[in-house]
């Protein structure tokens, strides 16, 4: 049916988009020294030191221990208050409800950048700055509309009857939500897990900014690499190799839903 | 399909209502006292009502930055939408090809944005780089640190390489919720694939790719970090888009003003784009999509 054209055409397109991130492999596997003096399409003498010194050394391996760190508060947040909400804008008509999902998905629209200042003053007013839970509820601001968002979209597949008959049978919201209702749209909050995680890892600007030294991110951690020397450009493709790794992990987990979770569930 | 009428739902969109408003109300009432005022210093500020919001707008550096936004974001969208919409009818629908082409697509959706950026530092860099390397090896110049126009290339070719996959997992999605009897009675009446193509999967992808041309005009209007750790924004301005140029306000000079103003007008210019997209959106939930 599909000619073999389309095939061809997309093996060549993964291959190209595997390039980059192969070259910054083949970078991590090689020292300072020999990337600079002599061009390499593979490393003839491929070397762990790259990644064993990350792994040695706390300033480097705890940016990643504070990066998961706040990002799994930021799931863990994002999902206990988007799912009620949800369910409300998925159920039921009630005041403002529009203008309240407008809103909120304004909100997932809002440059980074403009909010910058005012969180800084607002997290050093209430003695937030530099810990893991400034950076979680920062990213709660692109991430619950997200989550509601995506919810809604898995929620309204499932049909009202569901709802009827187990209020009819005696059951209360909570019950029926969390034995009933949650367990039915399982792979929704999977989904929804995978892109709240994805968008706090990978959003730097504001994590950066809300911390110091205690809760750094990665990206901080990664400014390391211009020591006194210049720039050690191994260290920094092997940091940024292991930034890839948690992300691919993800990928795996959740490969069959995720592209109905990125279409919102309304496919 | 009558929703149940039950303004208690509020009490479940509480929680919502609340974390949002901590993070975004708040902070945006501070931009705004802060657009208005002439802070020197502490217990030092005088109320100066529109006046930077007169200077923001009279910048030639902001019309410069935002000429080059929205320049970006239209060939952002007129590259990656049709270019995804390509990739997604070329996926295979079932066997193990699926598993593997979803993984390779999503990887660089995963990678923390100033890491791409670093990604392809890494891979133009005309002394090490290799798609640089090859390049000036071809006798074609090639230095984005140096020359705006291969900085734009590269900046451009960033963007792709990062969100096409994204507006090809959607088109996929949307293509796979068609139902092989459509594609049985296309065959029967001899239609061809541009047929196909036009009014089968082209109508029946339309509700993904208006959602694929939202996220991919919002993100890509307030790029930052990519380009940032790529270019700095230079050579010159010529890479400074309206983020990297706030940020760049707000570093500068120890009164917030003016940054604040501009983050004001900023914020206001994406809800308006936000708006439009949103009740476009509303029409196509209400089409015969579902």
């Amino acid at each position: 049916m599909r000619p073999r054209k389309g095939t061809i055409g997309l093996i060549l397109y993964l291959l190209l988009l595997l390039l980059p991130i192969y070259w910054m492999f083949n970078m991590s596997l090689r020292t300072n020294a020999d990337i600079l003096n002599e061009f390499a399409l593979y490393p003839a003498d491929p070397t762990f030191a790259n990644y064993i010194k990350i792994f040695t050394d706390p300033a480097w391996y705890s940016g990643y221990i504070n990066s998961i760190t706040y990002v799994a508060m930021n799931v863990l947040i994002s999902l206990s208050v988007a799912l009620p909400a949800a369910y409300a804008f998925s159920r039921y008509r009630f005041l403002g409800d529009k203008h309240m999902f407008f809103w909120l998905l304004t909100n997932r629209m809002a440059p980074p950048a403009v909010f910058l200042l005012p969180f800084l003053q607002l997290y050093s007013t209430f003695g937030l700055i530099d810990t893991h839970i400034a950076v979680a509820l920062a990213h709660t601001l692109f991430n619950v509309p997200l989550a509601v968002w995506i919810l809604e979209g898995f929620m309204s597949g499932v049909p009202r009857e569901i709802d009827e008959t187990a209020y009819l049978d005696g059951y209360g919201f909570p019950r029926f939500f969390l034995t009933i209702f949650l367990p039915l749209i399982r792979s929704g909050i999977g989904v929804t897990a995978f892109f709240c995680f994805m968008f706090s890892w990978v959003e730097l600007l504001l994590a950066r900014t809300l911390t110091d030294t205690v809760a750094n991110p990665i990206a901080a951690t990664m400014t390391r690499a211009v020591g006194a020397t210049g720039l050690d450009w191994g260290l920094l493709a092997a940091a940024g190799m292991l930034t890839i790794v948690p992300g691919a992990l993800v990928i795996w987990f959740v490969r069959n839903y995720m592209a109905k979770g990125l279409a919102l569930g309304r496919v | 399909m009558n929703k149940w009428q039950d303004n208690r739902a509020w009490f479940l969109v509480m929680p919502v209502f609340l974390i949002v408003a901590f993070s975004a109300i708040i902070p945006l009432m501070m931009v705004v006292d802060a657009s208005v005022h002439d802070i020197s210093g502490p217990g030092n500020r005088v109320f100066v009502g529109a006046e930077w919001f007169k200077e923001v707008l009279g910048d030639r550096r902001l019309h410069d930055a935002l000429r080059r936004q929205l320049t970006f974001s239209g060939l952002v969208l007129l590259i990656e939408i049709p270019l995804g919409v390509a990739i997604a009818l070329a996926m295979p629908r079932r066997g193990w090809g699926v598993s593997v082409t979803l993984l390779v697509l999503a990887l660089p959706l995963l990678i923390p944005w100033n890491v791409i950026g670093t990604i392809w530092n890494l891979f133009t860099r005309p002394d090490i780089g290799l798609l640089g390397v090859l390049l000036n090896g071809l006798g074609i110049q090639f230095d984005p640190t140096a020359a705006p126009l291969d900085a734009w290339i590269t900046v451009m070719l960033m963007d792709v390489w990062h969100w096409t996959p994204l507006v090809a997992l959607l088109a996929y999605a949307g293509l796979r919720a068609i139902p092989d009897a459509y594609y049985l009675a296309a065959r029967i009446d001899g239609a061809s694939a541009w047929a196909v193509f036009r009014y089968i999967q082209l109508p029946k992808m339309r509700g993904v790719l208006m959602i694929a041309v939202l996220l991919r005009f919002m993100d890509s209007f307030v790029i930052y970090a990519e380009p940032f750790v790529l270019t700095g924004g230079g050579p010159g301005d010529s890479t400074t888009f309206l983020s990297t140029y706030l940020v760049k306000l707000a570093g500068g000079q120890s009164d917030l003003g003016p940054a604040a103003a501009l983050a004001l007008i900023y914020f206001l210019i994406a809800l308006a784009v936000c708006f439009a997209f949103y009740r476009a959106l509303q029409n196509v939930g209400s089409g015969d999509q579902r």
